[in-house]
């Protein structure tokens, strides 16, 4: 216990050294001709375009915001798995099953780790995905749209956080889970963890047409911590790594009693191994209540439902699928490189940063040479499987990135720095410091083949003097270094959305070409479309009122409205008629207890608004539209809820 | 077969391009249509540069009190039947008619060419002139009059925010090629005849 605490204490005392090292290595030294160098690096001009599109994630925001790179202006806060009134996401009709869970409507979760879909190995530009860790989702964001289309609850998981990382066609999206848990969940003492508590390795396929979601299996692991994962790819393509740590099952004060064994793990999952066996009948159904919610384009219109089973798999009934690899100590980041040879094991409390080596990995199986067991999974021996150590880089390495031309870069939280390494050699090339405490770091194409090596981004976890004071918590902040040339240069910071765990970036030209503009009216299926003034209406269903409305630069059809009822619920169903690039209507009304809907062209959503009270209320576009856009407004007239006033409904004429 | 009546047969043939390709193509320019909007005249129908174009013209055009674009117009009726038969007539001539004849043919297209473009230039005086009394926005000429929206009938011009552009497509470059060439073989005709 002692010696625990003298350790943290160096450790500390070290990263003071550190920390005070860096900031006389401080780039704003940099002045005159240099500055103004590095600010073209980064300056892009009015009406041109960023090379990059940055994904980042929104941490405890639920969110996924969308930078441009090099610019680092920021283009979008796409709504992920939390309500955003600013897109009414989570707020419409349309919407709001995307946050259904087993647990009932959960309009908020913590997002960790986005990744591109690949095709062969390379990112595809299709779909992001990202992991909400407190109640265990996956979410599907479309990349022609940049919605959320789907969201999958992850059943038996607990902490999802060695998530949302993808094969290399896109066959699978993992879910590993942080916590280990009781499987099922049963009430039942915390203190018999040891044994009792399983982790969830989840494996979601990915249909390739549609995109759509399934849980193919859960492989049902020890009762360690599953911290983070990278698919195989190569020659390790078929292969998934998870890092653990608490491979002493420990059940309290963790930050002691799950940093006991010198070696903890990485994972080795070969899940084509897993599949056959799966497809071929095996594995075992047991019950598990988890929700499936589904985005439709062309109804524009969520649906959610429960699943009552999930497929389990017992890594003892595989023989040869998963293997334990040593990794020392307490392994946070698992990292392998773009030839899939090389596993990055961030033991985040060792001095070194280990290496394994997948060609040694499956000499090592091939002679059964094992070190033992654990449950049944066996073990590999450190020095058979070590590729090489990079020798004390720094303090607390936590992620490594590649950037496809031999070069490893991995962040150092304790010391504060970005290390450039050698692969191969296992030699430091380059370090920068970062301001301060980075956690991941990102090079476009980073978990694939080919990265695009001339960016690295860091994210930070604290800013201190970076930003003007914005009050106790500064903002978030993500750092841009150029990679193109021997040593990095640190171009740009700027500010976050929520805390930034991990990001994924690519190509902006991989995206651009199929973003989606307008949403035809013809292909438009929601129920209560109205696809021309026409067709708009008012209907009353009991106490239940549908507005069937339109939009269009400057009006609303209808826009006088008579004959809705104090304790009414009155559905607005409103199609925006604009077939233009960038023309949205807005609306709301006075009382909705909801948001404002923002409608795309060629697009239906509906909000509910309840009148508790007698009158004349107005409506009005929320969204700067045209030149006409103040007038565009009108009227719904509340009866008493005893009334006979009749249903009526006008536009352009006075109600007789 | 004379070498000219096989030019004739060929001029003859050559505006039935205009079932192939637009006659007149209509453009407008703007700041905030990085896409210029644009609209395709064909011999019997109207169409879009780009997807939705004409219902963001009309959109557009109705702050000043323009009338939309009509789905149909009778030119779109009459104009193919009239280069059906004119086509058909050519032919005839060639197989026929001496050189004489494909000068007639000529100055026929040249007539009935003169009376579509001025059909088409009355058409957009109507159309950019006609305003609905009740128009969002009303704009002034310096003189005081009534400020029309008509594009031009041919070329570029500024029409308060947008450069409107008006020029022949393919379809009318058949149509001309098709006169230019009954010409030719008129003079062909006219040339070899004296040798006889």
């Amino acid at each position: 216990m002692n010696n625990i605490f003298k350790t943290i204490t160096a450790l500390v005392g070290l990263s003071l050294v550190f920390t005070s090292c860096n900031n006389g290595n401080s780039s704003r030294q940099k002045s005159g001709a240099l500055a103004s160098n590095v600010a073209e690096k980064v300056y892009v001009q009015p009406g041109e375009h960023d090379e990059f599109y940055a994904f980042v994630s929104g941490g405890f925001s639920g969110q996924l915001s969308v930078y441009g790179l090099p610019s680092g202006r920021l283009f979008k806060v796409i709504p992920v798995f939390s309500q955003d009134a600013e897109k009414a996401y989570g707020y419409n009709e349309e919407t709001k099953p995307m946050l259904n869970t087993s647990h009932g409507f959960i309009p908020w979760d913590d997002s960790h780790h986005p990744d591109i879909s690949q095709t062969n190995g390379e990112l595809d530009g299709r779909w992001v995905f990202i992991n909400g860790n407190n109640t265990p989702r996956i979410a599907k964001i479309d990349l022609t749209t940049f919605e959320t289309t789907e969201i999958i609850e992850i059943p038996n998981s607990a902490g999802n956080h060695s998530s949302s990382f993808v094969t290399e066609n896109t066959e699978y999206v993992v879910a590993g889970t942080r916590f280990s848990v009781p499987i099922p969940q049963k009430d039942m003492p915390i203190k018999d963890y040891k044994g009792n508590f399983k982790g969830a390795l989840t494996f979601i396929s990915v249909a390739q047409e549609t995109g759509e979601m399934n849980i193919k299996f859960q492989l049902i692991m020890p009762g360690f911590d599953y911290d983070l994962a990278h698919p195989g790819r190569g020659n390790s393509h078929g292969w998934f790594f998870f890092s653990t740590y608490n491979s002493e099952e420990a059940n309290t004060l963790l930050e002691v009693n799950a940093s006991q064994n010198d070696k903890d793990f990485i994972a080795a999952v070969n899940w084509k191994k897993i599949e056959e066996y799966v497809n071929n009948g095996g594995g075992t159904k047991v019950p598990a209540k988890y929700a499936h919610n589904v985005y439709n384009d062309h109804t524009h219109t969520a649906s959610s439902k429960i699943l009552n089973e999930v497929l389990t798999v017992n890594p003892a009934e595989v023989p040869g699928a998963v293997f334990l690899l040593p990794t020392p100590k307490s392994p946070h980041g698992c990292d392998v490189d773009p030839s899939g040879e090389y596993i990055v094991g961030n033991g985040k409390l060792s001095a070194n940063l280990t290496v394994h080596s997948f060609t040694k990995m499956l000499d090592a199986i091939k002679n059964e040479k094992f070190a033992g067991d654990a449950y049944g999974i066996p073990i590999l021996n450190f020095e058979d499987v070590l590729a090489g150590t990079v020798e004390q880089p720094g303090l607390g390495p936590l992620h490594t990135e590649f950037d496809g031309n031999g070069y490893g870069y991995t962040t150092f939280f304790i010391s504060s720095e970005v290390v450039k390494w050698k692969l191969g050699t296992w030699e430091v090339v380059d370090r920068q410091p970062c301001y301060y405490s980075v956690g991941h770091l990102m090079i476009p194409g980073g978990n694939s083949r080919k990265p695009f090596g001339k960016y690295v981004v860091a994210m930070n976890k604290i800013t201190k003097d970076r930003y003007l004071p914005t009050g106790p918590e500064v903002t978030q902040s993500a750092q841009l270094y150029d990679i193109s040339g021997d040593k990095m240069e640190l171009l740009l910071d700027f500010p976050t959305v929520g805390e930034p765990h991990y990001a994924a970036g690519c190509p902006a030209d991989l995206i651009k070409a199929n973003s989606k503009k307008i949403f035809p009216l013809e292909e438009n299926d929601h129920p209560y479309v109205s696809k021309s003034e026409a067709d708009t209406k008012v209907v009353r269903d009991g106490k239940t009122v549908h507005i069937y409305m339109t939009t269009i630069r400057s009006h609303f059809s209808p826009d006088n409205i008579e004959g809705v009822k104090v304790g009414d619920k009155v559905y607005f169903h409103v199609t925006n008629l604009e077939q233009d690039y960038d023309v949205p209507h807005g609306i709301s009304i006075i009382g909705a207890n909801t948001s404002e809907l923002l409608i795309m062209p060629g697009q239906t959503e509906t909000f509910l608004w309840e009148p508790k009270e007698e009158g004349v209320w107005p409506f009005y576009c929320t969204d700067f539209c045209s030149a006409l856009h103040q007038e565009m407004q009108g009227y719904v007239r509340v009866s008493g809820e005893n009334a006979n006033t009749p249903l009526k409904w006008s536009l352009g004429g006075d109600i007789e | 077969m004379k070498k000219s009546n096989v030019i004739m047969l060929v001029a003859a043939i050559l505006p039935l391009g205009l079932f192939l390709f637009p006659l007149w193509k209509i453009t407008l320019e703007a700041p905030q249509y990085p896409t210029p909007l644009g609209m395709y005249i064909h011999i019997n129908d109207f169409s879009d540069a780009n997807p939705h174009d004409i219902k963001n013209i009309n959109l557009m055009n109705h702050y000043v009190g323009m009338k939309y674009i009509p789905e149909a117009i009778p030119e779109f009726k009459i104009f193919p039947i009239g280069i059906l038969l004119t086509s058909l007539i050519g032919v005839l001539i060639a197989f026929k008619g001496d050189y004489k004849w494909f000068l007639g043919w000529f100055i026929l297209m040249v007539v009935l060419s003169i009376a579509g473009l001025y059909d088409f230039y009355l058409w957009e005086h109507e159309y950019g002139h006609n305003l609905d009394p009740k128009a969002i926005l009303k704009f002034t000429n310096p003189d005081g009059t009534q400020m029309g929206f008509q594009p031009p009938f041919f070329g570029s011009k500024q029409i308060l925010n947008f450069r409107a552009h008006s020029y022949p497509q393919l379809g009318a470059l058949f149509l001309g090629l098709g006169m230019v060439v009954s010409f030719i073989a008129f003079w062909m005709g006219k040339r070899t005849k004296p040798l006889v």
